[in-house]
């Protein structure tokens, strides 16, 4: 709770509400003991004066009344209404929503049936209609539009028994035979309590607007009573001549609704949690780059990263998922990056082309070289023409990754109409090879379909069409074969190798998969909590690991036909890479750390074979 | 599309008979006598039974649905007695000025709230966000009625730019330049509100689509960021705009009711305070169950549109 209200007062609008109406309503409850005049007490001799008249601070009315006086007790009267109306809709339909949730089945379906009924009037027709069979009345309308926001409270609250209903706690109540009203109101009722009261809250400026509106049109308060709604529609008659009597009840209703809104959205901010993490954050076009020093080209290679560091920033928190990868392809050559979830390995891969998400991702440090061109920092329309030109992705999730709304042959021709003027008709053509080339059984019919309609095994192969578009030099491959199953992933990873032998692309291949690597890389660099701890040609790697933590990886992958091995699980989660230990960070789950493990940096040492450990296995 | 067309029209009728239902049972509820409420003073036995009669209340309840039903499928709403003149003349008459004022009113406010909504979504925390995001705080909590009076104060009272109310000049009037400067000010004044909601939306939906992996599968194929924001994002978002918009419209027909009253639009909304005033039952009833009928359609109309769109719903 105090963190709620430390959250609602970081938002300073919010608590800007909050003081606002305190003050309205603190004024509105004291109105009987403020030395106010009577705000009945007509006085012809001095009817319409000005704010700031003697005796009259806000001027007087069309009756010569004094209008702070009827401000404050108009005031009292709409919160008063709004509050009432707020609580009475909510008791009701929350009332209604709990037993259709509750008991469901039959009585659920004709009561929800009902209230969509409601629901599907204009609300004003309802309120109109009521207040026609009621007559014009302030009681009248606080009945009508209390009545016609029912239906929003019995969805609602249904909507949340429902999900209550079936928990183990209403199932142990009825098991021990208490009644269902007893269930309704001590289970039920306590749980949704809180939702019921922070709709109400929020729904208070809603009905203070709508009563007042009523009042505006004549069918709310009848004088002499009067709320802000009529203050103002009586006042629209001397509008033009005296428009300080319309513009005090009005500002007071903007006031309120305002300030209710304003309060509104700060509780509604506060208990999202998603706000609070960034998680709505939009990511920007580019990662976000901000580093001091840019290194060296580190060697040769068609794409280099060198030194490579990419970090979350989370509200204070700094999570540093890459730090200093170096990492080289050659054309025509398939590199692996290998490590478990959380290692980096795909946000090395998507700094390459900026497309980390930004917030909160920063790239912190070193460079990604494409044929000696800096891509960190690049300005966006160049970063944009290389995008899918040059270096094209395939990501993981097919379903994901393609556009649910597009058509198959619409997206991949967009893929090629970014970096090539070329007319539909000859972009489609193009997309109807590119289906070919990936082997797409009976393309020419799958152009026009949309991804929900293809199997998980042809999304990705649309994926892989959508990245040779262009022909690239480069692709990144993000686990493209994960989401699939093994079958599938056989096929894909066969198509990937041929395209790469038939078309000297370079492929830059991320996955946690030791076996994946063995069929498909030439070279293989080991990630372990956003760094390369190993790296080597594949056999190499695969035949003697030079560091613990590989030969643990590769323990792990299941053998075809070698008996009943046991798989041994590596011990120990990998560490949160905000609090990262010094020395090495494979060193609190292995077997062979030693004190000196956990001092200071342990660099990436060696040539063609590279690893980063003080004790390493025996290479041959 | 036909056939899907076919079963939304065909699955709204249920809900448009429940309609006269409601509509019908709110109006039977009245408190004593109508034919006494109508006639006042004149209310002689005669004139009661007379009225009783012409009312159909005379029958029981249930039968005195059925042949308001019946009347009704056949246009016959009744006769208004504060108008003497059909119902369904002056209903259709009131209407079509309510569609003019509330149909432009809801085009502006989808246009202009999707667009802010989006503008504000792109630059998220930059300056333009927090400019839209202020106004838009300001238009959702400001009454349509009170805005329209102090529009009416400065634009035609101060600056003498616009007409003070109406719908046509009295003399010399008509045409659409006419039409179009009695507009514009009850045009703005209903479309605020709604403009805010809409954009609040749009902005909330396009901050969770851009967040999507096939967002970024488009920023990796190098499509530009304006074609993302524009195309990809927007495309995506309007899946959950649209069903708001069919809701808003609802809301934009309930706000004409203030609108029509503070410019003397001749209106349906005004029809319908002043029929209450008057204690006109059957002009009440019918303006109720003609516009409640419009609503149901269009928000047909808006689930075609849905389903145009997303081509996962099964149609």
């Amino acid at each position: 709770m105090n963190l709620f209200a430390a959250l609602l007062f970081r938002n300073r609008l919010a608590a800007a509400g909050a003081v606002v109406l305190s003050i309205i309503g603190i004024l509105a409850l004291l109105t009987p003991v403020l030395p106010l005049q009577d705000p009945y007490t007509t006085h012809m001799g001095s009817r319409y004066l000005l704010p700031l008249s003697p005796g009259h601070f806000l001027g007087t009315d069309g009756l010569g009344r004094d209008l702070l006086s009827r401000l404050m007790w108009g005031t009292r009267l709409s919160l008063a209404v709004g509050v009432v109306a707020a609580v009475g809709a909510g008791t009701i339909g929350s009332a209604v929503g709990i037993v259709a949730g509750y008991f469901g089945g039959r009585t659920d379906n004709i009561i929800m049936r009902f209230v969509d009924m409601l629901m599907g009037f204009p609300y004003i027709l309802l309120a109109l209609a009521i207040v026609a069979v009621l007559g014009p009345g302030l009681m009248n309308a606080l009945i009508a539009v209390a009545a016609v926001n029912v239906p929003f409270f019995a969805r609602n609250i249904r909507g949340i028994t429902v999900g209550l209903a079936h928990r183990e706690f209403v199932d142990a109540a009825r098991l021990s035979g208490k009644g269902h009203l007893k269930i309704l109101v001590t289970e039920l009722l306590p749980n949704a309590l809180p939702v019921i009261v922070i709709a109400m809250s929020t729904t208070i400026g809603w009905m203070i607007l709508e009563t007042a509106g009523l009042s505006f049109l004549g069918l709310g308060s009848q004088p002499p009573q009067a709320d802000l709604g009529s203050m103002l529609g009586e006042a629209r008659s001397a509008m033009i001549t005296s428009p300080h009597t319309s513009m005090v009840p009005g500002a007071m209703i903007f006031l309120i609704v305002m300030s209710i809104n304003l309060l509104g959205d700060g509780i509604r901010d506060a208990l999202d949690p998603r706000l609070r993490s960034g998680a709505l954050a939009r990511p920007m076009a580019a990662t976000l780059v901000r580093r001091k020093t840019v290194p060296g080209p580190t060697g040769e290679g068609l794409l280099r990263l060198d030194d490579l560091s990419a970090q979350f920033h989370v509200g204070k928190r700094v999570y540093r998922a890459v730090s200093e990868v170096s990492l080289a392809l050659a054309p025509g050559e398939c590199v692996g990056l290998i490590g478990e979830s959380g290692s980096g390995k795909s946000v090395t891969a998507l700094s390459v082309m900026g497309l980390v998400a930004s917030p909160p991702g920063v790239i912190t440090g070193g460079a990604a070289r494409l044929e000696g061109e800096d891509l960190i920092g690049a300005p966006y329309e160049r970063l944009r023409s290389l995008r899918g030109s040059r270096v094209a992705y395939i990501f993981q999730d097919p379903l994901a990754t393609l556009h649910p709304l597009y058509k198959i042959g619409d997206q991949l021709a967009e893929a090629i109409r970014c970096h090539h003027p070329i007319s539909r008709s000859e972009a489609r053509k193009r997309a109807l090879k590119l289906l070919a080339d990936v082997h797409m059984p009976n393309a020419a019919a799958r152009l026009d379909v949309f991804p929900h309609e293809l199997s998980g095994g042809m999304r990705q192969r649309v994926g892989i069409a959508m990245a040779l578009a262009n022909e690239p030099d480069v692709i990144i491959a993000d686990e493209p074969t994960t989401a699939l199953d093994v079958t599938v992933q056989a096929q894909i990873l066969a198509l990937l190798d041929e395209l790469r032998r038939a078309r000297g692309l370079a492929i830059l291949f991320i996955t946690h998969d030791f076996g994946v690597v063995g069929q498909l890389c030439d070279r293989v660099a080991v990630m372990y909590a956003g760094r390369i701890v190993e790296e080597g040609p594949t056999a190499e790697v695969l035949a003697a690991p030079a560091h613990p933590y590989t030969a643990r990886l590769i323990a792990c992958v299941p053998e075809l036909g070698a008996g009943r091995r046991r798989l041994p699980a590596i011990p120990g989660l990998p560490p949160a890479v905000d609090r990262l230990p010094e020395g090495c960070a494979f060193a609190p789950r292995c077997e062979k750390a030693t004190e000196a493990c956990t001092k200071g940096e342990i660099v990436l040492s060696g040539a063609q074979r590279r690893w980063r450990c003080i004790h390493p296995e025996p290479v041959a | 599309m036909g056939r899907y067309i076919l079963r939304r029209l065909i699955s709204a009728i249920p809900v448009l008979l429940g309609i006269t239902v409601i509509v019908f049972l709110i109006m039977a509820m009245i408190p004593g006598d109508p034919a006494t409420a109508i006639l006042g003073s004149y209310a002689t036995p005669e004139n009661v039974a007379r009225i009783n009669h012409d009312l159909g209340l005379d029958h029981p309840l249930v039968q005195r649905y059925f042949i308001w039903l019946f009347n009704m499928l056949h246009g016959d709403f009744g006769r208004s007695y504060s108008l003497n003149r059909p119902v369904i003349d002056e209903v259709l008459d009131r209407f079509s000025a309510t569609l003019i004022l509330a149909g432009v009113s809801f085009v502006a406010c989808s246009i202009l709230g999707i667009l802010a909504g989006v503008v504000s979504a792109a630059r998220q925390y930059g300056a333009a966000d927090k400019a839209i995001t202020f106004v838009v705080l300001i238009g959702i909590s400001i009454p349509s009625f009170f805005l329209g009076m102090m529009m009416i104060l400065l634009f035609a009272v101060r600056l003498s730019w616009l007409p003070v109310s109406g719908m046509y000049e009295i003399y010399g009037g008509g045409g659409p330049i006419d039409l179009l400067r009695h507009l514009t000010m009850p045009a703005v004044a209903l479309s605020v509100v709604a403009t805010g909601v809409i954009a609040r939306l749009t902005r909330g939906a396009m901050l969770e689509v851009l967040r999507q992996d096939f967002i970024r599968t488009a920023r990796a194929k190098g499509v530009h960021e304006r074609r993302v924001i524009w195309g990809h994002a927007l495309r995506a978002a309007m899946v959950s705009v649209i069903p708001v918009l069919g809701l808003q419209a609802g809301y934009v027909l309930s706000g004409a009711v203030y609108i029509e009253t503070v410019f003397q639009w001749p209106g349906i909304g005004r029809m319908l305070v002043d029929a209450i005033l008057k204690r006109d039952i059957l002009l009440v009833q019918g303006g109720v169950v003609f516009v409640a009928a419009c609503y149901v359609l269009f928000n047909i109309l808006v689930d075609v549109a849905q389903s145009l769109l997303d081509p996962r719903i099964k149609t």
